[in-house]
């Protein structure tokens, strides 16, 4: 009875569909309050005083400020910097300095616009070059929250052995989640004294653990639940940390259920972004176009506070050389502090950057050798055997060449290429025509020992009258998690999908299977639930069980295996593979245990009198080691690439002169919409990893990582423009064809 | 959401005399006519406590009737109603089009081309078309009508010259003779869901000698208020369009519209995409 491999039906979909889920905010709490944030309105400086209308009446409203935190006043990540409350010093715009609650959403609102804050203003530091300079100075000694660097052969002899240098630069800019659903959480104390948070999140256990030193409690009388969740792209991942400790506070010292959403305009200026970047590349190449040198400078820009800052950078570093072999490489990363709202986790986490520069930068050096930049990657690309910068070897499932053969087939590349050279010759046409490609690669899993310490656990549990069901606290986020998970285990046990159960994540019910962030879903917990189910069906076949099983029959020998227990517990935690090394301290190792591949080409128009891009056609291969559930991997590549054509050519967040987002909403910053989306060719490839369940990989970021570098290689086809910045908006390449005539 | 329901007033007249009694006793209250925009600056807390005139129940304004050549368009008939009504489609085009381009299809059923010019928005995708067709505006108070050329209503962002309890009753257009040539073009980079960076209607008649005879062409998001390239046309009048002429005309536009840099866009790629779609128009 097979599962895995089958587009099997959605676990939560007919509740979704039918509006029957519920979201943090259509749970009716009694006598509930709204919570609503106080936010800085300087970017630097110092409250002096805040002043409350004497003249409005404050007996329905309840405000918590620093004060009220009964442990100590920290959102618990990396570091333990960023203030749940400003206390005193102020380090961005629109940092939460209190919270209040009204049973009126409105009127809590209201409330706010009573309440005066003095500051003692400071000159703050808004850019990454600023801070670089280090007149004023917010981290440590230099404002540099980490720095990292990758070493491998000698890169100053691979410049002299290098026929051509190319040096070039790119920048990418903050990039908002637009999740459907804003943050929201609600907390409450139940009458046995535990603090009960319910919410929008993708990681429980993260806000179990955080709430601990906030309100100096015993790990068991903390209880997280996921409410339904809209969407979370790594949005939902660190911020829920910080919004449930507003929650909680002002629940407990108002002794009534607290509920707190964010509205778009809230979400949007005061939450966390991608961190913009900028990519220094200098490559030394053979003039038959084998990389000899590669030298790499990533700049992030962190905002105020550490939050996951350096494991982005380090997964931004991990990706900067591209899925190419080259054997002298050096990458610098440093992530920056500025005194802008803090950036954090998004959808491919430090990739996306800097794999738009390593991807366009091949564009760069096939135009230097005037080289086909098809064989310039071929030339260089993974394969078996290849040596990563990080002096990784790839023993298994590197999909690279296959991918990119895919596509180029399947896209018609250069037929198409050569027939856009003839319309583009055409000075009547009223558009130009390109085709652009890229190849990247994604590391599945936490990076280098990340999986190690988490030590995630996920189980099943057998119940005496024959009910399995899935406990773990991956949270399903719109990407499919219960399903897969279900698929996973209904498979290893030979029964049907229907069969399987899985538990709310709930930090009271669930064990900590690791956050649901790093496309480590399917493969890390998805393999763990394998090994747990292949132990329970041994444990049936023990109490008698036989296949085909019936219903009857798996309650039968449910009933035995359990004795007098009403369940029993069948627990995995992780294991490190044996032959997988990572040293943190060199970077060098096995930054991963394995990576997904993807190649894509975009074909797309540029209007002569607009200068607006239209994407056409996209076509994809993407490996994924195994497809669980070909339709969610499909949903997950169309709906990564619309994420990203937004990034290469909508997506534009305009920065106020505190630096804050001044577009704050869906009108003005602008996401494609599904009529903006070009007919998409999907093809999935399955070059199995021997360690992910049923030779599974991850898919969750590949998507985000791909289409900026193909779009901005299309348009450099198109039109001659090579745009290193994102994103590729009609006004920049109005600007830029106006000044290429003017030189 | 920051809007207050609770403290929402709404008066919800049933006929088109209660509606002028109420807002002549209450000048301050809001008229809705879909309420697309409004609500939006509602939802963001900006109109609590105002009184709101519901203008819904006034059904005689949501139609649109012709008398020969002249359409009298009701003012709550919906940008929806207007892309399929026959009579704007025939003698109206850009019209029809222009209502195609509002929003996504949610705003098209539900906004109103009253509530439209009411609302005064730099940005209105419907004023270029109707201020090429030399629209009227018809306006209602309880005491009494008066009628405004269309591009008189506007007086600046969100501004209109409309009084104190006057309403707009209807829009009021003659169909022109045929064109040669016409345009309706929105530059807004998404497919659906955009507000314009500039946004272009023209109507273009030539002379069997390929001379211009008149050019009527209007842009909006380019300034304050929409506006009539009234240089450009005045310059256009009774020439050829060589390449020559054309140039010249489009250095000319700047004489009408002054845009600017925002969030949306940049005052360089505004007025360089307008030159552009008039140089097309033109040649």
């Amino acid at each position: 009875m097979s599962s895995v491999g089958e587009s099997s039906r959605r676990k939560e979909g007919p509740e979704k569909l039918t509006g029957v889920a519920k979201y943090v905010d259509d749970y009716h709490l009694p006598n509930c309050l709204q919570g609503v944030t106080l936010r800085s309105s300087i970017a630097r400086g110092v409250i002096k005083e805040i002043r409350f209308d004497p003249s409005y009446d404050w007996d329905s409203v309840v405000v918590a400020t620093a004060k009220d935190i009964p442990g100590e006043n920290y959102v618990y990540l990396i570091e333990v910097d960023q203030p749940l409350l400003v206390d005193r010093e102020v380090h961005h715009a629109e940092e939460p300095i209190l919270v209040l609650g009204h049973k009126d959403r409105a009127k809590a609102y209201e409330a706010l616009s009573h309440i005066e804050v003095e500051y003692e203003p400071w000159d703050p530091v808004l850019t990454m070059e600023e801070a670089l300079v280090g007149k004023r100075i917010l981290y440590g000694d230099d404002n540099v929250f980490k720095r990292f660097e990758i070493s491998k052969g000698d890169v100053e002899q691979g410049f002299k052995d290098a026929d051509v240098i190319v040096s070039k630069e790119y920048r990418v800019p903050h990039q908002e989640q637009a999740y459907l659903e804003n943050n929201g959480m609600a907390a409450w104390e139940e009458d046995d004294g535990t603090l009960v948070l319910m919410g929008s999140i993708q990681c429980p256990f993260y806000v179990h653990k955080a709430m601990l030193p906030l309100f100096a409690r015993e790990p068991e009388k903390v209880r997280v639940i996921q409410a339904t969740t809209g969407g979370g792209f790594g949005g939902k991942e660190e911020y829920p940390n910080m919004i449930a400790g507003h929650a909680a506070l002002l629940a407990l010292k108002a002794k009534r259920p607290v509920k707190m959403i964010y509205d778009r305009h809230e979400d949007m200026r005061a939450t966390t972004k991608r961190h913009p970047a900028r990519v220094r590349h200098r490559t030394g190449v053979t003039k038959d176009g084998a990389l000899v040198a590669q030298d790499i400078d990533v700049l992030m820009d962190g905002g105020a506070y550490v939050t996951l800052s350096p494991v982005v950078l380090s997964r931004g570093i991990l990706h900067a050389s591209g899925p190419y072999e080259c054997p002298n490489v050096r990458i610098v990363g440093r992530v920056i502090a500025t005194n802008t709202p803090p950036n954090g986790a998004f959808r491919g986490f430090g990739a996306p950057q800097t794999l738009f520069a390593a991807e366009l930068q091949m564009e760069a050096i096939a135009s230097r050798l005037k080289m086909d930049p098809v064989s310039l990657r071929q030339t260089n690309l993974f394969r078996i055997g290849s040596i990563t910068a990080t002096g990784q070897t790839l023993r298994e499932s590197v999909g690279a060449e296959n991918v990119l053969d895919r596509v180029l087939s399947r896209s018609k590349f250069r037929q198409k290429k050569s027939q856009h050279a003839r319309w583009n010759g055409s000075k009547t046409k009223p558009t130009w025509r390109g085709i652009g490609l890229a190849t990247v690669f994604h590391g599945d899993g936490f990076t280098g020992s990340g999986e190690v310490f988490l030590r995630s656990r996920a189980g099943i549990e057998l119940v005496h009258d024959g009910t399995l069901r899935i406990d773990a606290a991956s949270t399903e986020i719109g990407q499919g998690t219960t399903s897969i998970l279900a698929q996973i285990v209904a498979d290893a046990l030979d029964v049907p999908y229907d069969w399987i159960d899985v538990e709310t994540p709930d930090t009271s019910k669930v064990p900590n299977s690791g956050p649901t962030v790093a496309s480590r879903t399917c493969m890390v917990v998805g393999g763990l639930l394998h090994k747990a189910a292949k132990k329970l069906k041994k444990a049936l076949v023990q109490a008698g069980a036989n296949w085909p099983l019936t219903r009857e029959a798996l309650a039968t020998s449910a009933a035995r295996a359990c004795g007098k227990k009403r369940s029993i517990d069948f627990v995995e935690q992780y294991r490190k593979p044996g032959d997988v090394t990572w040293d943190e301290e060199t970077y060098r190792g096995d930054a991963y245990g394995v990576y997904s591949y993807a190649a894509m080409v975009v074909d797309l128009e540029i209007d002569k009198t607009t200068y607006e891009v239209t994407v056409r056609d996209v076509i994809t291969a993407q490996d994924v080691g195994k497809a669980i559930n070909p339709l969610l991997v499909e949903g997950q590549i169309i709906g990564g690439t619309a994420q990203a054509l937004g990034y290469a050519l909508l997506e534009n967040t305009v920065v106020d002169d505190r630096g804050v987002m001044q577009n704050a909403q869906l009108t003005n910053y602008i996401i494609p919409t599904a009529l903006d989306m070009p007919t998409m060719d999907v093809t999935i490839v399955e070059e199995p990893y021997s360690k992910g369940p049923f030779g599974a990989k991850g898919v969750g970021e590949l998507p985000m990582d791909i289409p900026a570098p193909a779009v901005a290689a299309a348009i450099y086809d198109a039109t001659g423009l090579f745009m290193a910045e994102l994103p590729i908006l009609p006004e920049r390449l109005c600007q830029a064809l106006h000044d290429s005539a003017q030189s | 959401m920051r809007g207050d329901p609770a403290g929402m007033r709404v008066l919800q007249p049933r006929t088109i005399e209660e509606a002028l009694d109420a807002f002549a006793r209450r000048p301050s209250a809001v008229p809705l006519a879909g309420g697309t925009d409004f609500m939006v600056a509602w939802n963001a807390g900006g109109e609590n406590g105002r009184v709101i005139l519901d203008l819904s129940a006034i059904t005689s304004w949501k139609r649109v009737r012709v008398s020969g050549r002249g359409l009298r368009i009701g003012a709550l008939t919906t940008h929806w109603q207007l892309q399929h009504e026959a009579s704007v489609k025939k003698h109206l085009p850009l019209l029809a089009e222009a209502c195609a381009t509002i929003g996504g299809r949610q705003i098209q059923t539900r906004g109103t081309l009253g509530g439209n010019i009411a609302n005064a928005s730099p940005a209105g995708d419907t004023f270029p078309p109707l201020a090429v067709y030399d629209a009227k505006v018809r306006l209602r108070s309880a005491s009494g009508r008066r009628t405004l050329p269309f591009i008189e209503v506007f007086e600046g962002v969100k501004k209109t010259s409309l009084g104190a309890g006057e309403l707009i009753e209807s829009i009021d257009v003659d169909a022109p003779r045929k064109p040669t040539r016409q345009l309706f073009r929105k530059v807004g980079t998404r497919a659906a869901s955009a507000i314009s960076k500039t946004v272009a209607a023209g109507l273009l008649w030539t002379r069997p000698d390929g001379a211009i005879r008149e050019l009527r062409f209007a842009l909006g998001s380019m300034a304050p208020t929409v506006k009539r390239l009234r240089a450009v046309e005045a310059f256009v009048a009774g020439k050829k369009p060589t390449g020559e002429v054309v140039e010249e005309a489009a250095a000319l536009l700047e004489e009408d519209v002054s845009p600017i840099d925002d969030f949306r866009s940049t005052r360089f790629y505004r007025l360089e995409v307008s030159r552009n779609l008039l140089r097309a128009f033109l040649k």
